[in-house]
């Protein structure tokens, strides 16, 4: 068995408190300070090399994970699942169904832990809450005018303000990628400062949807920057855009969360949301999560992966690491 | 503190190799008994012994050189082109076809990682045959004249770190090119190139056409004072070529030598620092640091020196070591006894000229050949550790302030084999790489390998290329002659 030299290595500090709201974090309280200095800033990061990132990311996919390995695993990526239900055709019916799958994904087998939340529109976030009392299950709902985001600053505020009365645990929202792409970088700040604060106590997810950004130059500069603003998660993908997450842009983030971590004492998490469909696809991830960032990020308070049929995939491998044969699909639930 | 995202073993099974007791030397299509005093063969990550191989003495040598040239003269030189073509894409699909027990034998006989055998070693073995395969028949088109010809008899010696895929980079454009081959490989890493030879009689390769000798340097001597030897290509150590340069001048043998190294890449302010760590990691651990063109030399920017070397310590605290044949591993084990002595050596005289010297913590196997991955900073141009080959997992860091002298540092080396240059900056890669005196230049990448490129060096780092067209003017006489 092969051992990792150092296991503390990508150990960090404990978490700072943060500035006042809508300050960023020292050692950046400045950067804001006007349009072209921020834009110095960004566009200051290091560059990514995407061959370079995607070289690293297909090693680490070559990572075999056998045996108690895959079982932490599958484990762990089951309670780290945003279970996700965003269509227009969304009933109250069909959340409280998923809502009954995120607390016992295999009705068969009691063990198997729950998923981190329910991910739904804000319209539906009561019914999800409701169907989620007192399991400790999160509810989510996405915000801002998603997926696009075009709608004025006031409709995505009161979008916000309406799910977080609807009981929303947790705001998942979509930057304007047509200002950020624009470079109006500071008034992507600004809406994001604003939506933190419509959260009052929910979490903030910060979609970047870096399929519409395309680079990972935007990847990683799009990550400071809703670091910067406040938000508690950065998350790749609205899972409407192709592509969605991929292990490129996911290792991108990690790298963004871990840098600032460094440089501010404050902790982000990552959530790659959007073509995550198989328990390969989930371990691949945690392999990168492990290798990139290290242990303290390996938990649903930290690393969440948004997904809908990945959930069934994992409940059947786990059933195949305990029983020792693949059952099919008719031994998981049909969301 | 552990991890709580622990890999379980993930073993590479061993059963698919077949190893013999005893192997002998591979002479005009058959395995013989050699006369010399047989050598053992060890897998150096448990010193386990793993076989008893044959030594070839001066008339086993003189036996396949023999064997070779009636090749040459009655089968293979003949031969239409099209047909040697075919030999060699039967050759580089059975090396696809037995890539595992390929890969696996490489790894118990090196010590390189199984990733490294599978993913690297043994699919760039195969592109190397498959690549001239698609020569053997348009040797009038590679720029060398309208009617190129073989050069004869090739007697090649290679080392013991890339074993299967230094043979294939010998082997298969002498072939491609008509020529008939006698080959001695490493002492310590025979077993791939036995393995080889099944495969040269799987293909149905003429007798003759493929000869491999085994044994030490005696046996290599052999091979390239012999008299019918029309064409010497090494690959090895600076000191080894030297003598060989010496042994072959004045004789009618073309040579080509492939020798030590002592890159430096270059880390500019502007690099990408995340993908810039991956290629040092990859540039000076990859293999071992078991690896002639590795970048020994960090040259990094002053500015971003600090920054650079921290990244690069917590990445180096990922690295996984330990078991080769283990799927996760990422450093394996050291080759041999002698290397290790000669790692610590070279190591122990960066200490005592007082370079800052730093090792991540944590344990080596207690068997086998085992050295850390080590950085030195504060490393003068004057170093031991800045000038010697180390051939070992033994990173130097210097710093430079500008772009004049970074191409100063990184050419003021005896060598001149590889260099790498890290910048987002396009025009300064174009200017910087074209002021490096090293045959291979990587831009935002290291060690990377591809069967239509030339590789070679310029210094003390030998002379020919190998890859590519350039390398097939190095098994032909023609215009350029």
């Amino acid at each position: 068995m092969t051992h990792v030299l150092d296991p503390n290595a990508l150990a960090g500090g404990e978490p700072a408190v943060g500035g006042p709201a809508g300050t960023p974090p020292d050692p950046f309280a400045d950067v804001t300070r006007s349009d072209a200095a921020f834009r110095t800033f960004l566009h200051g990061l290091p560059g990514v090399d995407a061959v370079g990132a995607q070289q690293r990311t297909a090693v680490l996919g070559t990572r075999s994970i056998k045996t108690t390995a895959k079982a932490w695993a599958i484990d762990t990526a089951i309670s780290m699942v945003d279970l996700t239900t965003l269509e227009g055709s969304d009933t109250p019916g069909k959340v409280r169904s998923l809502a009954a799958k995120a607390r016992r994904p295999d009705p068969e087998d009691p063990t198997c832990p729950a998923v981190a939340a329910v991910c739904v529109y804000g319209d539906l976030a009561g019914v999800a809450k409701e169907a989620l009392a007192g399991t400790g299950i999160k509810v989510a709902a996405v915000a801002t005018a998603f997926p696009s985001g075009r709608a004025s600053r006031a409709v995505k505020l009161a979008d916000v303000r309406d799910a977080v009365a609807g009981g929303a645990d947790e705001i998942d929202m979509v930057i304007d990628r047509g200002a950020f792409l624009a470079g109006r970088y500071l008034d992507v700040f600004e809406e994001i400062v604003a939506v933190k604060e419509a959260c009052g106590p929910a979490h903030l997810k910060v979609i970047l949807e870096t399929g519409e950004l395309v680079t990972l130059d935007n990847a990683r500069r799009a990550s400071w920057l809703a670091m910067l603003a406040g938000g508690d998660f950065i998350k790749t993908s609205t899972g409407k855009i192709s592509p969605a997450a991929t292990l490129p842009v996911c290792l991108v983030m990690l790298e963004a969360v871990r840098d600032f971590r460094a440089a501010t004492g404050r902790q982000v998490g990552v959530k790659p949301a959007g073509g995550i469909k198989t328990t390969k696809d989930a371990v691949k991830h945690l392999v990168l999560v492990n290798e990139t960032v290290g242990s303290d990020w390996l938990s649903p308070d930290w690393f969440r992966l948004g997904a809908s049929s990945l959930l069934n995939d994992l409940l059947l491998q786990r059933q195949k690491l305990r029983t020792g044969h693949y059952s099919g699909p008719d031994h998981v639930s049909v969301d | 503190m552990t991890s709580l995202f622990s890999y379980a073993p993930a073993l590479e099974s061993r059963s698919i190799v077949d190893l013999r007791p005893s192997y002998g030397l591979f002479v005009d299509g058959e395995f013989t008994e050699g006369t010399g005093t047989p050598l053992t063969t060890l897998n150096p990550a448990t010193e386990e012994v793993l076989s008893e191989v044959a030594t070839a003495s001066d008339a086993d040598v003189d036996r396949a050189v023999r064997a070779a040239r009636r090749a040459f003269v009655k089968t293979w030189g003949p031969m239409r082109p099209a047909d040697r073509g075919k030999y060699l894409f039967r050759i580089a699909r059975l090396l696809q076809e037995r890539a595992r027990e390929f890969a696996v034998l490489e790894t118990l006989d090196n010590g390189k990682p199984i990733r490294e055998s599978r993913d690297v070693d043994v699919p760039l073995a195969a592109a190397h045959f498959f690549y001239h395969a698609g020569w053997a028949d348009k040797l009038e088109h590679a720029g060398l004249g309208p009617a190129p010809r073989p050069l004869g008899v090739a007697g090649q010696v290679i080392p013991w770190n890339f074993p299967l895929m230094m043979l294939a980079w010998k082997v298969a454009p002498a072939l491609a090119t008509g020529n008939t081959v006698v080959l001695k490989p490493a002492e310590t890493t025979p077993l791939t190139a036995l393995l080889f030879a099944e495969v040269c009689q799987q293909a149905d390769l003429p007798p003759g056409v493929v000869n491999i000798v085994t044994g030490a340097g005696d046996t290599g001597r052999a091979v390239i004072s012999h008299p019918d030897v029309d064409k010497v290509a090494f690959t090895g150590s600076t000191e080894v070529g030297r003598s060989i340069a010496r042994t072959v001048a004045g004789t009618h043998k073309r040579l080509t030598l492939e020798l030590g190294g002592k890159a430096a890449n270059i880390v500019f302010d502007d690099a990408p620092v995340d993908q810039a760590v991956e290629g040092i990691v990859r540039g000076i651990f990859f293999n071992q640091g078991h690896v002639c063109c590795a970048g020994s030399r960090l040259l990094v920017q002053e500015s971003v020196h600090d920054e650079v070397v921290a990244a690069l310590q917590r990445r180096i605290g990922t690295l996984r070591v330990g078991d080769p044949l283990d799927k996760n591993t990422d450093l394996g084990a050291i080759n041999s006894a002698p290397q290790l002595d000669r790692i610590r050596e070279l190591v122990a005289a960066g200490d005592a000229e007082g370079a800052h010297r730093w090792q991540p913590e944590g344990d080596l196997p207690t068997r086998g050949y085992w050295f850390k991955p080590t950085v030195f900073t504060d490393v003068s141009p004057a170093h031991r550790i800045a000038r010697d080959e180390v051939f070992g997992p033994v990173l130097s860091v210097l710093t430079f302030r500008t772009p004049d002298e970074a191409v100063a540092k990184a050419n003021n080396s005896t060598y001149g084999l590889s260099a790498g240059v890290w910048s987002e900056k396009g025009s300064r890669i174009l200017s910087i790489t074209s002021k490096l005196r090293a045959g291979v230049v990587w831009a935002n990448t290291f060690n990377e390998f591809d069967p239509t490129s030339p590789f070679g060096g310029y210094k003390q780092s030998g002379y020919g290329r190998e890859g590519g067209r350039q390398g097939l003017a190095a098994y032909l006489q023609g215009d350029h002659q």
